[in-house]
């Protein structure tokens, strides 16, 4: 990533969550992860003065108590978070999720590869794309 | 229907910039229609009567007349056209513009070094595993 900033994964599949953690390690990625479950734990996360801005938000979409569309409404009428990049990460190839998310001006959604191999290749160049990228302080 | 990148509306004035990408995307992919438009009022009247929308929209942001940033906004305002994910490619590293353009929702703010053979290469690898709403190829 361009900054060393954390990437927050917003993710209720344990397995997936741990899948991106792997990738991260096996590519040499040194920015931390923060996961949250859902997108209340998201929002919670973000209003944290605690924690670092995350450099990206990497988001999966069908999760409980606040899905992503949901989170992606929140996020985008608040002046602070707006213009964080958020990069959906889902199993969800319905139309429906795909307009939603363009909608909100998600920065590229991406379907989660079964094989880890390509999973790794998905990883790699969201991280390629960042690193070129600016991102908003 | 999965629609994956297909066509790319590149909004640039310059005529050898515009060639750096062409020849830049083509080491990407040779399926992948590029529309070139020199003006943000062209692209606009573009954008607005045409029925098949482009999958990206790549800016320049020194434009003449109306700035790339002024177009921007005027996209996201637009219901039918602000789904298109808008990235930035720019000359200017100003911090302003960089903050203007995220809080204006760009998927992406690239600074063009002068040899950007790689960087189209990176930035489309990239866009091409991602999934899109818009496609030249979608009938209406």
């Amino acid at each position: 990533m361009k900054n060393n900033r954390p990437i927050l994964l917003v993710e209720d599949d344990k397995i997936d969550a741990m899948t991106v953690k792997r990738a991260m390690k096996d590519l040499k990625i040194t920015n931390l992860l923060a996961h949250v479950y859902n997108g209340l734990e998201a929002l919670d996360y973000l209003k944290n003065l605690n924690n670092e801005k995350p450099c990206i938000i990497l988001l999966d979409l069908n999760m409980p108590k606040m899905n992503g569309i949901e989170l992606l409404k929140n996020l985008k009428k608040d002046e602070s978070f707006k213009k964080i990049p958020v990069v959906v990460l889902t199993t969800s190839n319905a139309e429906k999720d795909k307009t939603e998310s363009f909608n909100l001006s998600i920065a590229g959604y991406m379907l989660k590869p079964v094989d880890y191999k390509q999973f790794v290749d998905v990883i790699k160049d969201i991280n390629l794309y960042w690193t070129i990228s600016e991102i908003p302080d | 229907m999965n629609m994956s990148l297909d066509s790319i509306l590149l909004v640039e004035d310059d005529k050898i910039n515009a060639l750096t990408f062409k020849k830049g995307l083509s080491r990407v992919s040779n399926d992948i229609e590029l529309i070139i438009i020199e003006t943000a009022e062209n692209a606009l009247e573009f954008l607005r009567k045409e029925d098949n929308l482009p999958s990206i929209i790549v800016l320049d942001l020194n434009l003449p007349k109306m700035n790339g940033i002024e177009f921007l906004a005027i996209i996201k305002k637009d219901t039918s056209l602000k789904s298109i994910p808008v990235i930035v490619l720019t000359t200017s590293a100003n911090p302003l513009n960089k903050i203007d353009c995220f809080n204006l929702q760009v998927a992406g703010y690239f600074v063009k070094p002068l040899d950007y053979f790689e960087l189209i290469e990176s930035i489309f690898g990239y866009w091409k595993k991602s999934e899109f709403v818009h496609s030249v190829k979608q009938s209406h």
